[in-house]
């Protein structure tokens, strides 16, 4: 190619990689649309992968991308092998804090691509040096609450840490960033780099400060949370880098999951802002037991047999499983248990709530794995005036969802929660691991009521035996 | 480019986005999640482009860990995706069942 006709053709690439850039903007957003509906929702998958591929590959034509394709090579396989290391044989239990981990990766990503952009300052714009330290403030903060959140939902950090004035320790700190990133842009030129560190230094400590802080009942907003996080993190630094691609995607991501975030809190019925500052009931509830009020508290064991009987001669089962049932995988037993009773002409309903296990439409996923067909379950508002004539109703490891201090006790932390109406049915069968709170770590009242029977164990091994007894029937 | 532009970018496509998410029913939530922590793989670009220019030793440093947990992020993110896809596809296979 001669001098003459290069920046010509190098013009042409350039136009080809904008609109495959376009295309791919595009193809983000008709994924979603499709993954909103569950039939068109594995074609969605597949566009947005186009999406991926096609965005990632035209930007090795990019007009700065000049150098380092070795290495570049190599954080890409590093990259891409620990996850498929990590994603491997992963169980559905485990999915929540994996896209915890991913999600905090990607906010530490744009934060440190936002890093590389301040070193440079000299080329930027004030706008852009201001937006760049937003995208770096922002991504720090979800890459080190992500981390934390994962921590979190692995079982490594436990129960929430509180001291005294961490809001305004929390407001400080960000205040002070906000003050050394000001410093930074007014400064012009050369960014200080010990300025830089702290600057770093500090949003990463917030991003841990602000999830030590929050409850572990609420630990499935901070999923979604910091995915916007992440998002709006990206959309900045796509801006800094004049790549539109990054900006649509980013506040997709920041919309979509802002979208999923609020429904997450409307059906447990707690403003965002209570999540995020705490609420006075959430400061010290693990001490809240129900002993210091009444000392005469004793759950009634059942037997399988037991189980199995009443069960046998009901007319209507509403089933409500909890995250203790995916922890079992008990989802398989118990779909094989429906269907013998199903023989038996018993109506079996499934009663899923909207936060049930570790995310919303956790359970949901989880029984549609099974097979159980779609129209068996019900959501809260559908089934919730059902339970008055249920003759049994099966808790399998849902605890906090069923709690009736949510609705009778004013001082516990869930108050106001609408959970499901379990305890109006004539009984109630709860299968749980052992004596014990669920991961709210509240003591749920239901299961000292008369009509309440416990059956101790491992969901999966209980319902084995139920399964037993109701063959020998 | 111009501030105004990049926020009439940033708000269209977070309304849009909004609009679209809005109609999704309890169960598509999980997977919706594990699609947004996917896509959020897209700042790969970003890397790659910064990574692409990057002179100094320092800039090569970040900028490699910046293509390695952005490559984590869009791998792993597909992965979760994709399992959960998988899920659903049985789910249709075997309505009908009761």
């Amino acid at each position: 190619m001669s001098d003459l006709t290069q920046p010509i053709a190098q013009g042409f690439a350039q136009n080809i990689a904008q609109i495959v850039y376009l295309i791919s903007a595009l193809l983000f957003l008709f994924g979603l649309k499709r993954m909103s509906l569950p039939t068109t929702a594995k074609r969605g998958l597949s566009y947005v992968v186009i999406a991926m591929l096609s965005a990632v590959l035209i930007t090795f034509i990019h007009r700065e991308v000049q150098n380092n394709y070795l290495w570049m090579a190599m954080a890409i396989f590093i990259g891409g092998s620990v996850a498929t290391f990590l994603t491997k044989g992963i169980k559905f239990t485990e999915t929540p804090k994996m896209i915890a981990l991913f999600t905090g990766l990607g906010g530490g990503s744009a934060a440190a691509l936002a890093a590389v952009e301040i070193i440079n300052l000299d080329y930027l714009s004030d706008t852009v040096k201001y937006i760049a330290l937003a995208g770096a403030l922002i991504g720090s903060i979800s890459f080190s609450g992500s981390l934390i959140t994962y921590l979190k939902l692995q079982g490594s950090i436990k129960g929430l840490i509180h001291f005294p004035m961490q809001q305004w320790l929390n407001a400080l700190i960000l205040v002070v960033a906000i003050t050394f990133g000001v410093a930074i842009v007014l400064n012009g030129g050369q960014a200080d780099v010990t300025s830089l560190v702290l600057f770093f230094a500090l949003s990463l400590s917030l991003g841990i400060l602000v999830t030590i802080s929050i409850s572990d009942a609420d630990t499935h907003i901070l999923i979604a949370l910091f995915n916007i996080f992440t998002g709006i993190a990206i959309g900045l630094i796509g801006y800094v880098l004049l790549n539109p691609t990054m900006m649509i995607a980013g506040f997709l991501v920041a919309a979509a999951s802002l979208k999923l975030t609020l429904s997450m809190t409307k059906s447990m019925n707690r403003p965002i802002s209570n999540v995020l500052f705490g609420d006075e009931a959430t400061d010290d509830y693990s001490n809240l037991s129900l002993d210091s009020s009444n000392t005469n508290l004793i759950a009634r064991e059942l037997q399988s047999n037991d189980a199995a009987m009443m069960m046998a001669f009901a007319k209507n089962i509403i089933i409500v499983p909890g995250y203790g049932m995916a922890v079992a995988q008990a989802q398989h037993k118990l779909w094989e248990m429906s269907k013998l009773l199903i023989d038996k002409d018993v109506n079996i309903r499934f009663a899923v709530h909207p936060v049930a296990g570790r995310m919303p439409g956790h359970m949901n996923v989880l029984l549609a794995e099974t097979g159980i067909p779609y129209e068996s379950i019900y959501d809260i508002d559908e089934i919730n005036g059902e339970f008055d004539s249920t003759d049994v109703v099966l808790l399998i490891g849902a605890n906090d969802t069923t709690n009736t201090s949510a609705r009778n006790d004013q001082n516990s932390p869930i108050f106001g929660m609408p959970i499901l109406n379990v305890d109006r049915a004539k009984n109630v069968i709860v299968i749980k691991r052992a004596e014990g709170t669920g991961f709210s770590n509240i003591d749920n009242p239901l299961f000292y009521q008369k009509n309440t029977g416990i059956l101790y164990g491992d969901a999966q091994s209980v319902l084995g035996k139920v399964v037993g007894e109701l063959k020998k029937l | 480019m111009d501030g105004f532009i990049a926020l009439y970018i940033f708000i269209l496509a977070a309304i849009t986005a909004y609009e679209v998410i809005s109609k999704a029913p309890a169960n598509l939530h999980t997977p919706l999640i594990s699609a947004a922590c996917f896509i959020n793989g897209i700042v790969l670009v970003g890397a790659i482009i910064v990574m692409g220019k990057a002179e100094t030793n320092i800039e090569i440093i970040i900028s490699f860990i910046a293509v390695m947990l952005a490559t984590a992020n869009a791998v792993g993110g597909y992965f979760i995706s994709a399992s959960m896809m998988s899920l659903f596809k049985k789910n249709n296979k075997n309505t009908g069942n009761l």
